[in-house]
């Protein structure tokens, strides 16, 4: 059987830890950690505990929907094109899965082929950096439910995608073969940054996390108990990799470049209270400070590091979590505005030339698409959380097979989630766009508490330490611009805040590494190329 | 005289038997403002955003005015966690909870799976010589009651006694503030005489402690300290009356609701995996918990077009958020195949019922082995006699007759 919880849905009620405590595990009081390919003997607790939850996050062997939808008649152009047309979608993942299980319940009877450079079946990568880590759940057993079986299309898995020519309507294969289309969905997603020195990075123990393969061969590192783990970036990824570690009893030394763990997605405010988390679960965390050198013995293996203020950290194993870089390079002849913020679109994903211009047959979604959201000032912004992967999808997928007038705008409110040392996580909003926070909820000394974020007198953002089951409520105050700071009185622990610095990091203009050339004279001449900064 | 407001209507007596016919009328105006200056709120997505509202307290001593009556040492001993705001409630309901389920002890409920079928059996081979019963006090009571009193550590030889504590305090649960001081005061006096009967109990596993959730209550001591012993008696007194009196109704409705639907019977009969969404259909179509009724504004609310100004006390109307059209189509059909289906059975928030994972195990073994067994089962009356609650709804009686009981599968 295979097993999805929808980890942004999930309000941490615990009934299915209640119902199947095999399957399903509370780890602190609102995560929940659990198999996703659990055996078929287990089949009816697993109905129990899917049938049980409160808030209907958990799909078995098939994703469903929570929305209503009622298509209404379709154009003859419309109509025709659902019948017979060709769709590729770029990038086997999440957000290419779901576009192609979304176009399918949407009536599209054309031929579909979904592209991608993995060889394996389309995978969630959350577990990846959590259970999968400590050998809790086979890598192998992230697969997706009811995607690549039962959705009907041709799979072109191990082919990565070389080049898009948009005047011939075909994808190009690295391995040249060419795969025409009407409408392309570009989710090619994101690779893991490597260290940028490629000697060092070659050491054996230098580790990356992306892949199924990269979870893999990390928790076979960590199964051989090094001396010590060094985690380079104290972002989500690091952070949760710290946290597998100590869980394991490992010794873990954290280096982030920036004034504390998750600050970059967090600001400094909240990054401080992750900070003590790391440091109370027993993690050497070194902050403001930055990895310059990873040295190896005469074998080729990891041996250490040097840091930035000539300290050293003896590890056996590395983990480089520097973050993310956009697989945009198979578009750079494409003539899209593709560059290493992603490939910009509109607000309804479809993507836009070079020269500003909205294509018609060319659509973006998921961890690759930089689109403008209305809620925070049109910001042009991409967002690699798995919500905004599924969500946005659907929303490109639909709009693939609409007529104009009945295409959806993507506005979901960005969601994420993040489990260590015990805490949920969770973040709804965009809390770097803010310049105060404050503590509406809770009590941070015991790490349960709501943080609203503010932007100019209204609140944008709001995250939660082990404090989800108020997320949506948050959610509707920032969709309504409810104004900042909160002061309303409320039924949870008073943390008589006052509003402070929120210690973002500075914001990324729209126009930030996309150099333009303007040539031409006439209206009709007139254009632009793109000076492309190499990330 | 002005027209009965459609609320009154529903908590009437005589309405007992088909609240649903009002429900949506009640819906038409989705917050609703009673003359005693109670906010009934009846859509469903209006009823999440409030369960949801850290603003909603459920503490009523944040009434801006107690009903008439019910001043603070009057409120005082009847409160457990279920009438009370974090930190407090958070910290009662884990200490409850480290005792009950995960993440501290996540196996407890399901530990109780055999017990739990073992009862069910012997209910149901109890009944094999006769050809009509009482489904409430042949299966529906003694079913829940075993089980909570196995839980907690409760004597079952002493349940007569807390029967009746349990029905009259149930008696005076309800929405409406009218008459609410009455009712409070006769909350208070029966829950004295329960609270020194469960004062007893709580003694003797100081002494003699054994593996029960009182024992539990009585000697864990963590992060959170140690309940006091008031706690202790409030908390096993709320655990023991909800195990009570809730589970009944979800047994007896849900029999009612598949013997006038008898397709759903056959198809019970066919697949009986179905039980579980047939129970989870149950809880939407006809719960057990109609009202959450002790709800206060601690601030002004705007919510549904409406200012709910604050100290109003608010009634949630669960029962008529479940069959929401806006929510869930179709939704007063009874349908165990909706392919989504997300309900107000047991509540929602902090406050999320307790004991659900019990409550739903429960209804899947009774009412499961009930089709299974009961030869051509038939309802005597329809509809049933109603207990008087408009809160807690269920039939006091449901009387059924049958041709036979087939034995009990050995697999199950």
């Amino acid at each position: 059987m295979r097993v999805l919880i929808d980890l942004t849905r999930c309000q941490g009620y615990g009934q299915c830890a209640f119902l199947a405590p095999d399957l399903f595990t509370m780890h602190g009081n609102e995560a929940v950690l659990y198999d996703p390919d659990p055996d078929d003997s287990q089949r009816e607790n697993i109905l129990r505990a899917a049938a049980a939850c409160p808030v209907q996050a958990m799909h078995v062997d098939r994703m469903i929907v929570q929305h209503r939808h009622t298509p209404g008649p379709d154009s003859q152009g419309a109509a025709a094109f659902k019948r017979d047309g060709r769709i590729v979608i770029v990038g086997a993942s999440l957000a290419g899965a779901r576009a192609a299980s979304v176009l399918r319940r949407e009536g599209f009877t054309g031929s579909l082929t979904v592209i991608g450079d993995e060889a394996h079946a389309p995978y969630d990568r959350p577990p990846l950096s959590k259970r999968v880590l400590t050998g809790g759940v086979p890598a192998e057993h992230t697969t997706l439910p009811r995607l690549k079986k039962q959705i009907e299309g041709e799979w072109l898995l191990g082919a990565p995608a070389s080049g898009l020519d948009l005047a011939r309507k075909v994808v190009r294969l690295a391995d040249g073969r060419e795969v025409p289309f009407d409408k392309v969905l570009i989710a090619t997603g994101t690779r893991a940054r490597p260290w940028p020195h490629a000697d060092q990075a070659a050491l054996e123990g230098v580790h990356l996390l992306r892949s199924m393969e990269d979870s893999d061969a990390l928790r076979q590192a960590l199964a051989r108990r090094p001396n010590r783990v060094l985690v380079i970036g104290g972002g989500f990824t690091g952070s949760e990799v710290a946290s597998v570690c100590r869980e394991l009893d490992l010794p873990v030394t954290v280096i982030e470049r920036g004034s504390a763990p998750l600050s970059g997605a967090l600001g400094g405010v909240i990054g401080k209270i992750a900070a003590d988390l790391q440091r109370e679960n027993g993690v050497d965390l070194r902050c403001g400070v930055s990895v310059t050198e990873l040295q190896g013995d005469a074998d080729g293996r990891l041996r250490g590091a040097v840091l930035s203020d000539g300290a050293t950290v003896e590890a056996e194993v590395a983990v480089v979590a520097l973050g993310a870089i956009r697989n945009v390079e198979w578009l750079h002849d494409s003539g899209l505005a593709a560059s290493m913020w992603g490939v910009a679109c509109d607000a309804g994903c479809r993507a836009v030339d070079v020269n500003g211009l909205v294509t018609d047959d060319v659509f973006v979604a998921g961890d690759i698409a930089r689109f403008p959201h209305p809620a925070f000032g049109y910001q042009f912004m991409s967002l690699e959380h798995w919500g905004n992967a599924l969500n946005q999808a659907e929303i490109a997928a639909h709009n693939m097979v609409s007529d104009q007038a009945r295409r959806w705008p993507h506005l979901s409110m960005p969601v994420f989630w993040s489990t260590q040392f015990g805490v949920n996580i969770k973040s709804v909003g965009v809390p770097t766009f803010a310049d105060q926070v404050m503590i509406a909820q809770g009590s941070p000394a015991e790490r349960r508490f709501v943080a609203v974020y503010g932007y100019q007198g209204r609140i944008t953002a709001a995250v939660m330490f082990d404090h989800g089951i108020w997320l949506d409520f948050y959610q509707r105050l920032i969709e309504r611009a409810a104004p900042f700071p909160v002061d309303f009185r409320h039924a949870d622990q008073a943390a008589n805040d006052k509003p402070v610095a929120a210690q973002t990091p500075e914001r990324i203009m729209p126009a930030a590494g996309a150099t333009v050339v303007v040539t031409g004279h006439d209206p009709a001449e007139r254009r632009v190329s793109f000076m492309r900064i190499s990330p | 005289m002005a027209p009965q407001s459609v609320f009154k209507q529903i908590i009437d007596p005589d309405s007992r038997a088909d609240p649903y016919q009002f429900y949506s009328e009640l819906r038409e105006m989705p917050v609703r403002r009673e003359d005693d200056g109670t906010y009934v709120v009846s859509t469903y997505r209006e009823i999440v955003d409030l369960l949801h509202d850290p603003r909603i307290s459920s503490d009523r001593r944040n009434l801006a005015r107690p009903a008439p009556g019910e001043d603070e040492a009057d409120v005082m001993p009847s409160l457990s966690f279920i009438g009370l705001d974090s930190p407090e409630h958070d910290r009662l309901r884990r200490l409850t909870m480290r005792h009950f389920g995960p993440p501290h002890t996540p196996g407890r409920v399901t530990g109780l799976i055999p017990e739990m079928k073992r009862i069910v059996t012997e209910l149901i081979d109890g009944i094999a010589d006769r050809d009509r019963i009482d489904v409430v006090d042949d299966i529906a009571y003694p079913l829940p009651v075993g089980v909570i009193c196995r839980i907690l550590g409760v004597p079952h030889e002493d349940e007569p006694r807390f029967r009746v504590w349990a029905e009259a305090i149930v008696e005076t649960l309800g929405p409406g503030e009218v008459d609410r001081a009455a009712r409070e005061k006769r909350r208070v006096e029966t829950g004295l005489q329960l609270s020194e009967y469960l004062k007893g109990l709580v003694d003797a596993r100081r002494s003699t402690p054994n593996d029960d959730l009182l024992t539990g209550l009585v000697t864990y001591e963590g992060p959170d300290g140690r309940m006091t012993p008031e706690e202790i008696v409030r908390t096993a007194g709320l655990l023991l009356i909800a195990g009570h009196e809730t589970t009944v109704n979800l047994i007896t409705n849900g029999m009612l609701t598949l013997l006038r639907n008898p397709e759903m019977l056959e198809r019970l009969r066919a697949e009986p995996d179905m039980i579980i969404k047939t129970v989870e259909e149950l809880l939407r179509f006809d719960p057990p918990v109609h009202f959450l009724s002790s709800r206060v504004a601690l601030a002004d609310i705007e919510i549904g077009g409406v200012t709910i100004p604050a100290g109003s006390p608010i009634v949630l109307a669960l029962a008529a958020g479940s069959r929401d059209p806006a929510h869930t189509p179709n939704p007063d059909d009874f349908d165990p195949d909706r392919p989504y289906n997300e309900h107000l059975g047991f509540g929602g928030g902090v406050h999320y019922c307790f004991g659900a994972p019990l409550a739903r195990l429960e209804a899947q073994f009774a009412i499961g082995q009930l089709v299974a067994r009961l030869r051509n089962p038939r309802l005597l009356s329809d509809p049933p006699p109603y207990r008087p609650s408009s809160t807690l709804r269920g039939p006091r009686h449901l009387m059924i007759a049958y041709d036979g009981v087939l034995p009990a599968a050995p697999s199950w």
